[in-house]
């Protein structure tokens, strides 16, 4: 059973100027004794008090100001920070799109990143041949693929890191924020697999600023503020509540029925 | 550990496109590594042996082998202080085992090792028939017997080299990532290293410099850990006599550097991604 279960979680990020760094700060402080708050490394306390519950077949939104902790509780979930206290369990095979830049070498092909990024997601090389084809094809960047990734445009890498994560059936999906860049079209077809492969068996947690791209993707949504969570609960609820006004409202009668029709499909393919 | 295993693919991978990337755009490519070794090598050996007054046919293979080993542990030690550091992005973005970047490292270096290898053999080709039967070594006390059969115990000596490179960069780099002064200090004092091991000088010309009362100079070489793993490597490959202690010393290091970074691994493998 994919899951993500954070209890009481905090995560504490030491900031090391160039003094506490040096072994010299570290000898010379064990002879002079405590030199009260100099003598300590100053902590930023990124998240703080974290409990959450992400179950199969949820797609949540995270919302929040910039610096209220949406990427690091993204990391966090995603296995790269354990807990300085408290604790969590990921069960499942984990796929996070963060920063498009990273893991990706501008001087390879498009096809020997994918390979990379696979290989790095848990895939073996074999399994990765069969499914370049696959990539291929969802990303429409045919010959492209064979350029070096230095000639790409924003859009492309995202549909590149996203042909790839899609591809390899993760069971939980982490996107952070930047994956916007591509065109309408695109992000259709990827709304589509992503809601396919929750469906199927997994969840997928995704940080976002525009409320389109997140009623396209999530049903419920966390409220991160201070490196807290300050409300968890439906889309709608927390997007109203966020944003101080309900942006369901606007919608278009067709986009209404076509977000509130994948539920019902997902619970009927889901028993 | 065991995870790391698993991702072997990945790191294999990896460590191979390294070596590619580097000459992607250069003509005889990884050529270049071949060619830069051979030059400094055949370079050193000619100086030193004027100066040391040792027979060129056996003190050039002497100098070249001495150098490609420590051309790898040298990159095992300042590139495994640096192993976290230069991987930031991708510990911070993407879940992988720690592990994963220090192994791709090491079998980087060691496809370095084996592209300077090709240094070695064109050095025992041209002088093959002064190192296949006895011969003597300018202060040396005893003859060494010439390559036998006794080559064949590169392999293990080689894949010790391997196990220990794995530690070195494991506790280095995990202590180097919290201090940010230890890769300069490595750095600065890596030469005086290199000069202070028996790579381009031999232990025998101690003796005849200071007529057979240099055991404490002696000492100090013994004492540096690094003439072991040079001599275990390079004994074998150009016929010198390889004295058992050299795999006692090895040895003793391997389990000694190894519990260290399984101490520093299992306390600190989950720091690590927090001071990247």
């Amino acid at each position: 059973m994919v899951s993500i279960e954070v209890w009481n979680a905090s995560v504490d990020f030491p900031i090391f100027d160039a003094k506490s760094r040096s072994l010299k700060k570290l000898a010379l402080g064990k002879v002079g004794g405590k030199i009260g708050s100099e003598g300590r490394v100053p902590i930023i306390e990124a998240l703080h008090d974290i409990t959450l519950s992400i179950k199969e077949g949820d797609r949540v939104g995270l919302v929040g100001h910039n610096g209220a902790g949406k990427s690091t509780l993204l990391r966090l979930l995603a296995g790269i920070y354990e807990p300085t206290r408290g604790s969590s369990r990921i069960t499942g095979k984990v796929a996070p799109v963060f920063d498009l830049g990273v893991g990706m070498d501008p001087e390879i092909s498009g096809y020997e990143n994918i390979m990379i990024r696979g290989l790095f997601l848990g895939m073996t090389r074999k399994q990765m041949e069969k499914r370049v084809d696959d990539i291929a094809e969802f990303t429409e960047l045919g010959d492209y693929l064979s350029m070096p990734l230095r000639t790409y445009s924003t859009g492309m890498r995202v549909r590149l890191a996203l042909g790839v994560v899609t591809s390899i059936d993760p069971e939980i999906l982490l996107l952070d924020e930047g994956i916007g860049a591509v065109d309408a079209a695109f992000m259709a077809k990827a709304r589509d697999r992503l809601r396919d492969l929750v469906r199927r068996s997994g969840l997928l947690v995704f940080a976002n600023h525009s409320d389109e791209t997140l009623i396209e993707f999530c049903d419920s949504a966390i409220w991160m503020d201070e490196g807290q969570v300050k409300q968890q609960g439906s889309l709608r609820e927390v997007l109203t509540a966020y944003k101080g006004h309900d942006p369901f409202e606007y919608l278009s009668p067709e986009t209404l029925a076509r977000i509130s029709g994948e539920p019902v499909l997902s619970t009927n393919g889901g028993e | 550990m065991r995870d790391a295993w698993q991702h072997r693919e990945l790191w294999g991978h990896l460590g191979w496109q390294d070596i590619k990337q580097r000459y992607r755009r250069s003509v005889i490519g990884p050529l270049w590594i071949t060619i830069s070794m051979g030059s400094t090598a055949l370079a050193l050996g000619l100086l030193y042996s004027t100066l040391f007054k040792q027979d060129l046919a056996t003190f050039l293979p002497y100098v070249t082998v001495g150098f490609i080993v420590w051309n790898f542990i040298l990159g095992v030690i300042t590139e495994g202080t640096d192993v976290f550091i230069a991987n930031e992005g991708l510990i911070k973005h993407l879940p992988a085992p720690m592990t994963v970047h220090v192994l791709r490292m090491v079998w980087r270096q060691l496809l370095f090792f084996a592209h300077n290898l090709a240094v070695y053999v064109v050095v025992l080709i041209v002088f093959f028939p002064a190192l296949t039967k006895p011969y003597h070594m300018e202060g040396d006390t005893f003859t060494h017997p010439g390559i036998t059969w006794n080559i064949l115990l590169v392999i293990p000596a080689m894949a010790l080299l391997v196990v220990n490179a794995v530690w070195v960069a494991l506790l280095f780099g995990i202590i180097s990532t919290r201090f940010r002064d230890i890769p300069p200090v490595i750095n600065s004092f890596i030469n005086l290293i290199f000069f202070m091991t028996p790579i381009v000088w031999h232990t025998g010309v101690l003796n005849t410099v200071t007529n057979g009362e240099g055991n404490w100079r002696i000492l100090i070489a013994e004492l540096n850990p690094l003439y072991h793993f040079v001599e275990l490597v390079r004994a074998p490959l150009i016929g010198h006599v390889q004295s058992w202690h050299h795999w006692v010393v090895v040895g003793a290091f391997t389990i000694g550097g190894w519990a260290l970074a399984f101490v520093a691994l299992r306390n600190y493998r989950a720091r690590v991604s927090y001071w990247v």
